[in-house]
């Protein structure tokens, strides 16, 4: 299946965006840093050669990307994250592991990033809400990090949750859902070639709100499955329930993959907007892609598998 | 001093439609302004519905006679609105597909009951003139009008059921509702249980 792409915006134009936009940055990270080489690593992915699964369709501003987030645990309105997160620490970190794992252990996040390279990928990101962003994502493979941790082959399912701190995660003292956050991927989807651990956005670490430290990307499911502020990881024989599933089993299923063609009990999933920035360049709705444009990597995972009823 | 204010009232009214165009002129609504200026008229028609509502209470309340002349505003200003937050809609939600639209509507619950809510202003606004009390008679008329009250009902369900899961908001309007709404069941029970009690 090939990726729709935007073809009246050459890809240029998109870099030349995102470098304006971000200007200051870049002079700040070339003056702290004062080497050549220490600023030719803050490029974002898009001023090189696109990636085998990057996408070029018009980036979603930096400034857009870190204000419009739904992230529950610094509130309800999609605007609170930026706000409620600002000053929340996110090192020293650890992640514990666990479940049928070789190395079982807490773990430093800065160990466990010892080694990995990071890379960029510009990916679609679905919202279940039904709105869309391109975002250029600062991070790595999950494969990466599973390999380096060793399940055992009894493992099926990888269990993945938030920071459960009521203390530094305000709306975690309301019962809005149930804390912690809880996402899970089939192993094969935790070894896809798409599945990422993101550590920031637009070529750098952070912020916050979109996740920092750690976060999971699983561009062809729906948004929500993108835990944030990873700190604990199980692998288990079960399939684990998720937060949302818990929250409304007929609407949020384990699977969450994109689909026009499954509505969510309450609204169409057929359009989105992409949010692009501009209002008169996003007032009219855009098609839904199947697996979020992502199927020739992912349907082979679900031959067999009725999408209407795993939704 | 009504007639001063009047203009005054209408121009305040204005003032959220007034900071949408800007914001959308200098791209200031945020990542996503079609949901923006969607959820801010929805707000406003919510909140033109039960200050039109708080009028007669007020009036009982106090004594006071002027307020009631801005209610036929303030009902309009409900009505002009949900004409945006419809058309924002048609427009950016369902692409102007009028088929579609169709679907949605009989379909999806908090759809059919926010456009039963908009429909059921309409004769309201044809109604709203003071030619029109007299070609209905009042007693008729303002019955008639008690439509605003399934409305404002219908209105705050729309927006129940459409919130993911913190119904704070909606919650928050359903109470100003309740209270408005009891109140006429009060002034209309009590005279009825006064001989009785004394």
């Amino acid at each position: 299946m090939l990726i729709k792409r935007a073809t009246d915006i050459p890809s240029s134009e998109i870099t030349s965006e995102y470098v304006y936009r971000n200007r200051r940055d870049f002079i700040k990270a070339a003056t702290a840093t004062l080497g050549a080489a220490a600023v030719g690593s803050m490029l974002p992915a898009t001023a090189s050669a696109a990636g085998k699964y990057d996408t070029d369709e018009k980036q979603t501003p930096l400034s857009n990307v870190t204000t419009y987030n739904n992230y529950y645990e610094f509130g309800t309105d999609k605007g609170e994250p930026a706000v409620n997160a600002v000053g929340f620490r996110f090192r020293p970190w650890t992640i514990a592991v666990s479940g049928l794992v070789k190395k079982p252990a807490t773990y430093a996040l800065d160990d466990l990033l010892k080694g990995i390279t990071m890379e960029d990928r510009i990916y679609r990101m679905r919202c279940v809400e039904r709105w869309s962003m391109v975002i250029p994502w600062h991070g790595f493979p999950l494969a990466t990090l599973i390999n380096k941790l060793e399940p055992l082959p009894s493992a099926k399912f990888i269990k993945i949750q938030t920071l459960l701190a009521p203390d530094r995660m305000p709306e975690q003292r309301r019962p809005t859902l149930h804390w912690p956050y809880t996402e899970g991927l089939r192993m094969d989807e935790a070894m896809n070639e798409l599945t990422l651990l993101a550590i920031g956005v637009y070529g750098k670490e952070g912020p916050a709100q979109n996740g920092a430290p750690i976060r999971l990307i699983t561009p062809w499911k729906y948004g929500f499955k993108g835990v944030k502020a990873i700190a604990k990881i199980e692998f288990t024989d079960k399939m684990p329930v998720s937060a949302w599933m818990e929250a409304a089993p007929n609407e949020y299923g384990f699977y969450a993959s994109v689909n026009p063609t499954v509505d969510h009990p309450r609204w169409s999933q057929a359009q989105e907007t992409r949010l692009t920035g501009g209002l008169f360049d996003q007032i009219r709705p855009i098609k839904t892609q199947m697996f979020n444009g992502y199927t020739q990597y992912v349907e082979k995972m679900y031959s067999g598998l009725d999408l209407r009823k795993n939704f | 001093m009504i007639k001063v204010l009047k203009p005054v009232v209408f121009l305040l009214c204005l003032v959220p439609f007034f900071l949408l165009v800007w914001g959308a002129l200098t791209a200031n609504l945020g990542a996503n302004p079609v949901e923006a200026i969607t959820h801010t008229t929805g707000d406003w028609i919510l909140r033109f519905l039960l200050i039109t509502l708080a009028i007669t209470p007020l009036r009982l309340l106090t004594g006071w006679k002027w307020p009631i002349r801005f209610r036929r505003m303030t009902g309009l200003f409900a009505f002009f609105y949900s004409i945006l937050h419809f058309t924002i809609y048609c427009l950016s939600i369902q692409a102007l597909n009028f088929k579609e639209i169709g679907i949605d509507i009989a379909k999806r619950p908090y759809i059919t009951v926010g456009f039963l809510s908009f429909v059921l202003m309409i004769p309201l606004a044809i109604t709203s003139t003071k030619k029109w009390i007299g070609r209905m008679g009042f007693k008729r008329w303002q019955l008639l009008h008690r439509l605003i009250y399934i409305t404002a009902i219908g209105g705050i369900l729309h927006y129940l059921w459409l919130v993911k899961l913190d119904i704070t908001k909606p919650v928050r309007y359903g109470i100003v509702l309740a209270v408005l709404l009891l109140f006429r069941v009060w002034t209309t029970v009590r005279p009825r249980l006064l001989p009785k009690g004394g």
